[in-house]
């Protein structure tokens, strides 16, 4: 219970810290920490406008959505705190959770008829696809390396296996999840969820006709979702072993670390051109394979 | 013979009589224009077609980029036929001008590839032709789509549909229809007659990125059509003006490009510096887009020590600062990789599009008005276009700082000269008398590349025909080129590498 509601929290200000973030790099006084909140309330209050195209599949598709996500978010664990629903292989369930969410998006997409909704549900689809190899190979990383195949219990025993890799674990898990919580937020270098240009949009594109309350859960879910795996890093980096205190507060510093990261990265580049993207997914499953590999070879199981 | 074919005129100097411009038949006319246009030295400036009251009279511009010269040819069709022969299948570039003709009078071209609407103009031919009659071209096939973009877009920037036919991603073809902010500009000008306060208000609004450079190509062909010669210090003034234009523009499409491709630091940096640029124009004429500053005859608001200092503190630091930002935008390898090799228009291509000012340059085509048929002070002034030769956005985005650092240096040398000089700038003159029976051609280098009116008055010095050309008329083709086998996410970062003007094109 505890991981849901830190969760939940974290949420609240994670996009704000991403704003300011940006904000000051690029010199600018820039909105305060709770804007996105604000303009999330403004929307929740409004109506939402449907297209004469489009059927049931459109309507239920942003909470199909959003309660795929919270869904995952209770199998997600706090330190040594089990998470509410936790079995064998709950990773399994975890993503595809997240992807049922994603499938929703795409046929919403794809019932307006709109040849731009099907061109950002093609890329939507492709990147999504590309990038869930490297999320499986880092778990099944990690299951073999702790003996375990629940998020609770893989991340209890990560820093008590008495291993002397775990440091070099907690570093690559972190950068892969950093990167694939980007990609599936559709951020740079992939998506920039700040261009009104349609026709280089990702995810903006494929949820253009979504107005109003609609948006707002869209919208909602996105930052859910991002301090989800803001959770998911803090419990690969930080001991379980430290007091509760403690632990609360080094989450909410790994959390604003991780949104200090984001608009880090989203200051100081530009986004890849669309035919370079799958490449840069792809090299992120490459980066889980050797990891992959160096378990398999600590473990004897290689060799 | 062959000088006998053709009038020769000065750009923004003395008019031709209209009477003395020897008058060809059709065959000839042709004839002489594609033997003139095969030749890169020369390019159409403007082609247009009018009524007599015996039938129809043909107007061709050329410039001689050698000799710096205007060519005039006149045909008149007095025999009632409803077609010729086409110009474009020998020179493409023709094409644009010959849709426009037989949009508004009706007459067909045999060997025209496709006689496509231009911009609906109130007095077209054929009433029944309307914007959403137009005729889109089509592949058919299962394995292609296409992807209609505006007239309403998501940028609050002027309307304007693109029908794109892709194969997945891939663009194979990108057809550009304009026409949905026709105002029927040159129709207006002639209406305005002797009153020249509207005349100028007009051609500041042909486009309102480019007020400074409509508005002196429509003041020095007033002036010239009035034989008054501007003061040095008056032609200094409107010079640096629009120089000033260029580096705005300029340093605000460089924003606009980073933008495009995310990269936040670029578009901040250069926003801020565009800001300090147009403040100085507002400082200078209380307008930050120099509206109200070009005035036929005289100025409104004549450059003094303050203004000038300012422009140079102003410039100074600008140049500096913009240096140092393209610096890093240019080397980034984020930036790097969207903006090399992406839209690329081939020096070939240019030229059969007759594309003009900067899309010309950035391919290795030299177009510069400025340096070919120097007007104002560039008389005085040996002035070196930039050039890039790779034709990419890269090369167009390279091409900005380029020209704005030759932009600063020739305010600079123009304050110079204008600190030493006599300062003798007037008042605007609203009521210039016009020499009857003339056409005068006035051609400026804008910063999206040349400008050209072209005005024809009576036997009373009435206006009776006044002709705008706005460099976009061309370059949107070489647009459409450039998206070609490019990936469609690209396009807006193409479009914006170009920055046409869609009011310019619609008049």
């Amino acid at each position: 219970m505890a991981g849901f509601l830190l969760i939940l929290v974290a949420a609240l200000f994670f996009p704000g810290v991403i704003l300011r973030t940006k904000s000051i790099a690029s010199g600018r006084k820039g909105p305060g920490i709770f804007q996105p909140l604000k303009d999330i309330a403004v929307m929740l209050r409004k109506g939402s406008v449907f297209s004469d195209t489009t059927g049931i599949i459109f309507r239920i598709a942003p909470s199909v959505a959003l309660v795929s996500v919270i869904v995952a978010m209770l199998l997600l664990p706090f330190a040594q705190y089990k998470a509410l629903i936790s079995f064998e292989g709950d990773f399994i369930f975890f993503a595809y959770l997240l992807a049922l969410g994603k499938f929703f998006m795409i046929i919403a997409a794809l019932d307006t008829g709109s040849s731009f909704q099907g061109m950002g549900a093609s890329r939507e689809a492709l990147y999504s696809m590309i990038v869930e190899p490297a999320f499986f190979v880092l778990m099944a990383t990690f299951a073999m390396f702790t003996g375990y195949t629940s998020f609770s219990v893989i991340f209890n025993h990560f820093y008590i296996t008495g291993n002397d890799y775990v440091f070099i674990y907690s570093v690559i898990g972190a950068y892969l999840f950093i990167q694939i919580a980007m990609i599936e937020n559709s951020r740079l270098p992939v998506d920039d969820p700040k261009t009104h240009l349609e026709l280089t949009m990702v995810h903006e594109v494929m949820i253009l006709d979504h107005s109003g309350f609609d948006k707002a859960l869209i919208h909602a879910g996105t930052y859910l979702k991002f301090a989800m795996y803001g959770s998911l890093i803090y419990n690969l980096i930080v001991p379980a072993g430290w007091n509760t205190p403690v632990k609360v507060l080094m989450f909410f510093i790994v959390q604003a670390l991780f949104a200090v990261v984001i608009g880090i990265t989203e200051s100081f580049r530009a986004r890849n051109k669309m035919n370079k993207n799958p490449k840069y997914i792809l090299t992120l499953t490459s980066v889980a394979l050797i990891a992959f590999m160096v378990i398999l070879i600590l473990t004897e199981k290689l060799i | 013979m062959t000088s006998l074919r053709y009038t020769e005129v000065m750009n923004a100097s003395v008019p031709a009589g209209t009477e003395d411009i020897p008058v060809l038949d059709y065959s000839l006319f042709r004839e002489e224009l594609i033997t003139m246009l095969g030749r890169e030295q020369f390019h159409c400036l403007n082609y247009f077609c009018h009524r007599i009251p015996e039938g129809l009279r043909f107007m061709c511009c050329i410039a001689d980029d050698e000799t710096g010269t205007i060519r005039i040819l006149c045909h008149e069709k007095k025999d009632g036929g409803t077609s010729l022969r086409s110009l474009s299948d020998s020179c493409t570039a023709m094409h644009i001008f010959e849709r426009e003709i037989h949009e508004r009078y009706g007459l067909g071209f045999e060997g025209h590839p496709w006689l496509k609407p231009v911009r609906y103009p109130h007095d077209r031919a054929d009433r029944r032709n309307v914007i959403s009659t137009y005729p889109f071209y089509e592949m058919e096939s299962e394995v292609l789509h296409e992807v209609g973009v505006g007239p309403v877009h998501a940028g609050v920037i002027e309307p304007g549909h693109f029908r794109f036919i892709c194969n997945g991603e891939k663009v194979l073809h990108l057809e550009i229809q304009l026409g949905y902010q026709h105002r029927g500009i040159e129709r207006l000008f002639t209406e305005a007659g002797e009153n020249g306060l509207r005349r100028s208000l007009l051609a500041e609004s042909i486009a309102g990125d480019t007020a400074t450079g409509h508005g002196l190509a429509h003041a020095q062909l007033s002036e010239s059509l009035a034989g008054f010669i501007p003061p040095p210090s008056l032609e200094i003034e409107r010079c640096i003006a629009l120089e000033m234009e260029r580096i705005g523009i300029h340093i605000g499409d460089t924003a606009a490009l980073c933008a495009d491709v995310a990269y936040q630091l670029g578009q901040v940096a250069c926003e801020a510096l565009r800001t300090l640029i147009i403040n100085t124009t507002q400082f200078w004429c209380g307008n930050r887009f120099g509206k109200g500053l070009i005035r036929p005859g005289g100025s409104d608001y004549p450059l003094t020590e303050k203004i000038a200092d300012e422009i140079l503190r102003v410039l100074g630091e600008v140049e500096r600062r913009y240096v140092n930002v393209t610096d890093c935008v240019y080397t980034l390898p984020s930036v790097l990789g969207r903006f090399e090799e992406t839209g690329t228009v081939s020096r070939q291509q240019a030229l059969s599009a007759g594309a003009v000012g900067m899309a010309a340059r950035s391919c290795g085509l030299v177009r510069d008005i400025r340096a070919s048929h120097p007007f104002q002070y560039y008389r005085q002034m040996e002035i070196k276009p930039a050039l890039q030769t790779k034709g990419d956005v890269m090369a167009r985005g390279r091409l900005r700082v380029m020209e704005v650092r030759e932009s600063a240096g020739i305010i600079r040398k123009l304050v110079e000269v204008w600190k030493n000089g006599e300062k003798n700038t007037g008042r605007p003159v609203y009521d210039l008398r016009f020499m009857p029976e003339s056409l005068a051609v006035s051609v400026t280098e804008g910063w999206r590349g040349e400008i050209c009116h072209v005005a024809l008055t009576d036997a009373d010095g009435r206006l009776v025909d006044y002709r705008i050309k706005d460099p976009s008329l061309h370059n949107w083709m070489a647009l459409a080129l450039a998206v070609r086998n490019q990936e469609i996410s690209d396009f807006p970062l193409c479009n914006k590498s170009f920055n046409l003007s869609y009011c310019g094109n619609d008049l």
